[in-house]
């Protein structure tokens, strides 16, 4: 929208244009969906009480509405898919140059391994910032093969990384289906109703025990909170990569998230000790005194002994279940 | 001498965001010193000091602790000049949400944090409204879904803001927001500076000391509460 007619529109005419426009003048106090009068008209015509609401001047106020009809016209413009982002290696704490060759694709699983205070979070950073060798590493990323466009560091709509964890809690007072509407409007995806109901059934698919949609987000179990936090990030998230910080295998079906994910073609990063979930990835990194030390592809042994571990995994499952019901362990 | 002006709610973590950063830019060798402003008292300073980072504080008592800030500002520079700082930092905290201490001309920095609820952005006022960066606090322990749309409604309240996420605890995000510290312009004095809104009116008897209740005893700058329908009410 150029910005003359910004100014000079009817603002119904905007908002029936720009139906996000409403959110704006609404988060000012202001209703205008049926005004009839520009911008100017609309500020002239305040009362004092309503020019002090907007807690900026006009022209501060002008420039804000400037901004966000620019924020939602890149938001509609493109959803430019990420379809590779290369790691240029940097150093570690000590200066010593890393050596490695790294290239994350979508549909990918690549756990991180390395003690506390390694440099995991670095890592995560250097991502999240596309640096461009001015992060204490010095890496470097590069998104499908070419410098990164700035939006990436600086735009709130364009973040590459969504993170999970298992620290993380719902603080919102709204139920399941209110807050993944509020999830979705705040992001403008369009077919809401049908994504509310797709993220719904994901989520129970994974949760051990199911929920409704009018359970309050607050009072979901660990496992069916992170299983909700899952799902809702497959389909409503928009950043090519998840990061997965340590989930428990407790109330969620971690390999089905995981497979979730790859299906819906995000590069899946999880920082884990845990074998199983180190060796569904393609790729381990190894990351001590802040640096990436190793690659380490996952060989066809280490596959086979995934089985294997798998199988010991669901005997333990099968214990904790018979301790759930009440059971005796006496006899395994 | 760089300046920089931080503030936020109460407890949205300006003081964990601060050292954070400041331990990334110690590591470039930059000098950085902080003046913190709050109401009664803080024990922020012996936290400064105790990371060997030059420190005053300033209480403002019974005034306004933004009316306190922008009476002050100036002698603030002047003593990060004395000190030789390349970079000065403001802390002050917003008590009342209509605070405004962000000046024309000098990077302005807003901290929120994603525990105070998505109905927050909108309540607070030109503190959030005409910041340069909002920086968004305790996002590691809240779900993705609730960070992307509690960012969403601080870019509907202040869409040219850049918004950053820092965690106060891991520092996770702080070198980022050290760079952009650091590209604040450079600023001698404050000397025909002005301030990017008016800060809180005042002036009734009240503000001077007055305790008791009712219209007699009250003057000057008072505005009454628009309740509708008392008479029409009673059942």
């Amino acid at each position: 929208m150029k910005q003359a007619e910004l100014f000079t529109t009817p603002l119904n005419q905007l908002c029936a244009r720009m139906p996000e426009l409403m959110d704006f003048f609404a988060s000012f106090g202001l209703e205008v969906a049926r005004n009839e009068a520009d911008i100017d008209a609309l500020l002239a015509s305040l009362s004092a009480t309503q020019t002090e609401h907007l807690g900026m001047t006009p022209t501060q106020f002008r420039i804000a509405l400037q901004d966000y009809v620019a924020g939602v016209e890149v938001l509609d413009m493109e959803q430019d898919r990420v379809h590779s982002i290369r790691i240029l290696p940097g150093r570690d704490k000590s200066g010593q140059a890393e050596e490695f060759e790294l290239e994350l694709v979508p549909g990918q699983i690549v756990s991180i391994v390395g003690p506390t205070g390694s440099g995991k979070s670095r890592l995560l950073a250097d991502i999240e910032w596309v640096a461009q060798g001015d992060t204490p590493t010095g890496r470097r990323i590069l998104l499908n093969n070419a410098q990164p466009d700035t939006k990436w560091r600086f735009s709130t709509r364009h973040k590459l990384v969504a993170q999970l964890s298992q620290n993380m809690n719902f603080v919102m007072d709204l139920t399941v289906e209110e807050f993944i509407r509020v999830h979705g409007e705040s992001r403008f995806v369009p077919e809401l109703e049908q994504k509310i109901k797709q993220v719904l059934d994901l989520a129970n698919s994974l949760a051990g025990e199911p929920f409704a949609a009018t359970t309050q987000i607050t009072a979901l179990s660990g496992g069916q909170s992170r299983a909700l936090m899952i799902a809702d990030i497959a389909i409503l998230s928009q950043s090519p990569v998840v990061l997965i910080d340590e989930i428990e295998n407790a109330g969620i079906e971690r390999k089905k998230a995981l497979e979730l994910l790859v299906q819906k073609e995000k590069i899946v990063l999880i920082a884990t000790h845990d074998p199983i979930l180190a060796l569904l990835g393609e790729k381990r990194l190894v990351i001590s005194n802040g640096g990436i030390k190793k690659v380490i592809t996952t060989s066809a042994a280490e596959r086979e002994n995934l089985i294997e571990l798998e199988r010991m995994d669901r005997v333990l499952m099968q214990l904790r279940q018979r301790i759930r019901n009440g059971e005796t362990l006496e006899q395994l | 001498m760089k300046f920089i002006t931080v503030s936020g709610p109460p407890s949205s973590g300006k003081t964990a965001v601060i050292l954070q950063v400041i331990k990334a830019l110690q590591q470039r060798n930059i000098d950085v010193g902080v003046v913190k402003f709050d109401c009664l008292a803080t024990d922020d300073d012996v936290l400064y000091a105790r990371h060997d980072i030059p420190v005053r504080k300033g209480l403002a008592g019974p005034l306004c602790p933004d009316h306190y800030f922008v009476s002050n500002v100036e002698e603030c520079l002047e003593w990060g000049h004395s000190q030789q700082l390349d970079m000065l930092i403001s802390e002050s905290a917003g008590l009342c949400n209509r605070c405004s201490p962000h000046i024309e001309g000098i990077t302005s920095v807003c901290v929120i944090d994603n525990l105070s609820g998505i109905g927050t952005p909108k309540k607070i006022g030109p503190m959030l409204k005409t910041a340069d960066v909002v920086v968004i606090t305790k996002g590691d322990i809240v779900s993705q879904a609730e960070r992307e749309v509690f960012a969403s409604r601080v870019a509907q309240v202040n869409p040219s803001a850049l918004t950053m996420h820092v965690n106060g605890i891991t520092g996770q995000g702080a070198y980022e927001l050290s760079t952009v510290f650091f590209a604040a312009p450079e600023t001698a004095n404050l000397q025909g500076f002005s301030l990017r809104y008016s800060m809180p009116a005042a002036l009734c008897s009240y503000c001077l000391g007055e305790k008791r209740i009712g219209k007699e005893y009250q003057m000057g700058n008072v505005r009454k509460i628009q309740l509708g329908g008392v008479e029409g009410a009673k059942k």
